[in-house]
């Protein structure tokens, strides 16, 4: 394999446990945003798990009243999109941003180990509220005034208080993260990496980094006016004393609503690599992917208010108009992948077989969120089992699905050992079936009017789907099991991966696996968006979207040279 | 194949002085990651800006009755704000002396930006001790709470400012700073007007408007 000469043979991890927690290295934080929201998500599956069982047949079993109902779903919410969508792409991101833009680490390497370290401290502080009286958090994951205030018959103990301190810290952790990324981006691509050479993960996760300096902040003043009111006395959200529970609805959802794209744009960011190098062809409309992104992060800050059609406090027409515009470019990454792979020479080996079942779920959850776009639509569905399964169908169908493509996609990067494919399918299957088991009945429910955050329901008509449901959530808490047996075996005694496995079309295929602290010794010269793809088929010089930049390459080349002849000579 | 013949060496020491920020023109890395933290600083002070008017455009008569008057422009407060207002320049001063290789000017000028910092949050503390006196605190109403959150959050960060103004003068009284190599001030000083400017609208919408 050509590649396999670029790359030094240096083992890559070394050190124990003392230089884990105190590392700066961008591959090491990464993968320990990896482990630490993987531990997050059994936690959170966890919940859903009580929450299911709960919901199994009609009345109150298992938990001792409809309070600890809401801990559990409160929790099992802020868990899952906290503590383990956004910082598991995060950390994907942090792993393979600089190796794909052939940087030797992140920008702030010191500050990129602060973002880290923020997030298993504020789980920790969420989780305290179980020890709390009162117990946890219970308002839901967004914590609506009246319910999240600090009145005798909403949130009375300090669990929500430790809730609103989690997730100031958590989103700090965010916001220092994105500006790590946005300067990694900016400043850091090596000599003939123009901005539309870039990886569409890279691009997507500079979408993503501007989406979080932008609307993180927001959500943090939110939460301190929330504290205020509940422990400095404020009367910001309290209507008897002049204040408006809707201005937090507002406030909440300007973050709220981007974070959703936080949650999806690095998931379409790993597809679009898995999916070109598993059909052996280039991404299908390279540039027009990057403007829908783009497209997408812009039309992601006027459409808050969808969440809030019913309070009749927003303008509806607008909110409406902007929630259908957003299919447009969405639909246009659909058309990019789906062209990408047709009559492409598709392997279907794990990273592929969730992408694709990224590319359907995510489909589905688009069909139906758009029918809540629809006003009258959705005064009928709001707070019902429908927001529940949309919802599903774009985190877990889309984020989920997206995220173990990535994680299969990248393990043999990360550890130098293949994950075994027989366990690895085994996993998508059971996943693939239980979550729609689960998910799909819940658009009947929904249809049929069962209220979310319910413990309890009397409608006989209701009991088929919600069995269904949960037999479906313990199916997919079953496909769990094949993974961690296959990461457990694999690193082990699993194949050796080489350099690149996959054939791989980016920068990161070009170092060894794991890669070394420094990671790269030499760099492929990089003419388009597939560098090395190039260098295998030796395509240098006629790459295909970087026509507009040519005449800086030279340049940036000789700039590289001229660095590299510094402290060595 | 043909792999190595095109390739090019861009060896360790490359990435370290790629990594350092050194590799290449333009905007510095510590610069541009200090104007990003003050963009996500300015979403911040958006919500709470916007929370205020959605209060204030809800509660009528602004300022209740009992509040009328007591955020009179004309008192210790416009001090307080013309100090503030020319901490920003003594510390643009500051930043044009180190871009000179003026190292005493430096110090001179950063000293005062910290001392008038440091005037200006004392001047606010005792403002508040005087509207507490009149009975003013954060839970009378959302008068009060508006007006304690956004000067309070302000105080805080003009409190922050002032413990970076403190780091880059010890800094710059070790002698770390010269005319090539001063990102850390010129990041500081950015930092300082952006709270400057956060403190002329607060003055505006508080007291004029």
């Amino acid at each position: 394999m050509a590649t396999h000469a670029l790359s030094p043979a240096v083992p890559a991890y070394r050190g124990g446990l003392y230089e884990w927690l105190t590392t700066t290295d961008h591959k090491k934080i990464g993968i320990m945003y990896v482990i630490n929201s993987f531990l997050f998500f059994l936690i959170g599956g966890v919940f859903a798990l009580l929450v299911r069982t709960e919901l199994a047949t009609p009345g109150i079993q298992l938990f001792t009243n409809e309070h600890v109902y809401n801990e559990a779903f409160s929790i099992h919410a802020t868990v899952m999109i906290f503590l383990f969508i956004i910082p598991m792409l995060a950390g994907l991101g942090n792993f393979a941003v600089p190796l794909m833009i052939g940087a030797p680490d992140m920008a702030f390497p010191r500050v990129n180990a602060l973002s880290f370290w923020m997030l298993p401290l504020g789980g920790l502080l969420l989780l305290a509220g179980f020890l709390t009286p009162g117990g946890a958090a219970a308002a839901g994951w967004t914590s609506y005034p009246p319910l999240s205030e600090k009145l005798a018959q909403s949130s009375p103990g300090p669990g929500q208080d430790l809730w609103i301190a989690a997730l100031i810290l958590i989103g700090t952790s965010s916001i220092l993260g994105g500006i790590n990324f946005l300067v990694t981006i900016f400043k850091m691509r090596a000599p003939g990496m123009t901005l539309f050479r870039m990886p569409i993960m890279v691009w997507t996760m500079l979408v993503t980094s501007v989406l979080v300096v932008m609307a993180t902040p927001v959500i943090t003043s939110a939460l301190v006016m929330l504290y205020i009111d509940r422990n400095l006395g404020g009367s910001f959200f309290l209507p008897k004393e002049g204040g408006q529970a809707v201005l937090y609805q507002n406030v909440f959802w300007f973050y709220s609503h981007p974070a959703v794209y936080v949650m999806v744009l690095p998931a379409m960011g790993m597809i679009s690599e898995v999916l070109p190098v598993f059909s052996r062809k280039p991404l299908f409309g390279y540039k027009a992917f990057i403007f829908a992104t783009a497209g997408i992060g812009a039309l992601g800050f006027s459409v808050w208010a969808h969440h809030m059609f019913t309070t009749g406090a927003v303008f509806l027409p607008f909110f409406s108009l902007m929630t259908f515009l957003i299919a447009v470019p969405t639909g246009v990454k659909m058309f990019n992948w789906v062209f990408t792979m047709f009559r492409g020479q598709l392997t279907f080996s794990t990273p592929l077989i969730f992408a694709v079942g990224f590319l359907t779920m995510f489909l589905i959850g688009g069909i139906n969120g758009a029918f809540s776009a629809a006003v009258p639509i959705d005064f009928a569905l709001q707070d019902t089992y429908w927001v529940v399964a949309h919802l599903h169908y774009v985190l877990f169908g889309g984020s989920v699905f997206g995220m173990f493509a990535g994680l299969y996609y990248w393990f043999p990067k990360m550890t130098g050992r293949m994950l075994d494919e027989g366990l690895g399918k085994i996993h998508f299957v059971l996943m693939f079936i239980g979550f729609n088991l689960t998910f799909f009945p819940m658009h009947m429910l929904g249809i049929q009017g069962m209220p979310r955050r319910i413990a309890d329901y009397a409608d006989p008509s209701w009991n088929g789907w919600n069995l269904l449901a949960t037999i479906g959530g313990f199916v997919i808490a079953i496909s769990i099991l094949p993974f961690l047996w296959n990461v457990f075996i694999s690193l082990r005694n699993g194949k050796i991966a080489g350099d690149d496995p996959w054939e791989g079309n980016t920068l990161e295929w070009a170092t060894s696996s794991p890669p070394p602290p420094y990671n790269f010794d030499r760099l492929p010269e990089i003419r388009s968006e597939r560098p090395v793809f190039d260098a295998r088929h030796g395509l240098v010089g006629h790459g295909g979207h970087g026509g507009r930049d040519e005449e800086e390459a030279p340049m940036a080349l000789e700039e590289g040279h001229r660095d590299s002849q510094g402290p060595t000579a | 194949m043909t792999a190595e013949a095109p390739a090019i060496t861009a060896g360790h020491a490359a990435a370290l002085a790629a990594a350092a920020g050194h590799a290449r023109r333009g905007i510095s890395n510590p610069i541009l990651g200090m104007i990003l933290f003050i963009t996500s600083e300015v979403m911040f002070f958006s919500g709470l800006f916007a929370a205020y008017f959605a209060t204030r455009a809800n509660n009528t008569p602004w300022p209740p009755e009992v509040f009328k008057g007591i955020l009179n422009p004309l008192s210790l407060i416009l001090v307080a704000t013309i100090i503030l207002i020319s901490s920003s320049f003594t510390c643009q001063w500051a930043v044009w002396s180190i871009r000179r290789g003026d190292r005493r000017g430096f110090i001179r000028n950063i000293g005062i930006t910290f001392v008038l910092g440091i005037a200006f949050l004392l001047m606010q503390a005792y403002d508040y001790t005087l509207l507490f006196g009149e009975g003013m605190t954060l839970g009378s109403g959302p008068f009060g709470t508006t007006y304690f959150t956004l000067t309070g959050f302000h105080g805080a960060h003009v409190f922050g400012g002032v413990l970076m103004l403190g780091v880059i003068l010890y800094r710059g009284m070790s002698g770390q700073f010269s005319a090539r190599h001063h990102d850390a001030v010129e990041a500081v000083s950015l930092y300082w007007h952006f709270v400057d400017v956060v403190w002329i609208l607060l003055f505006s919408i508080l007291y004029l408007l």
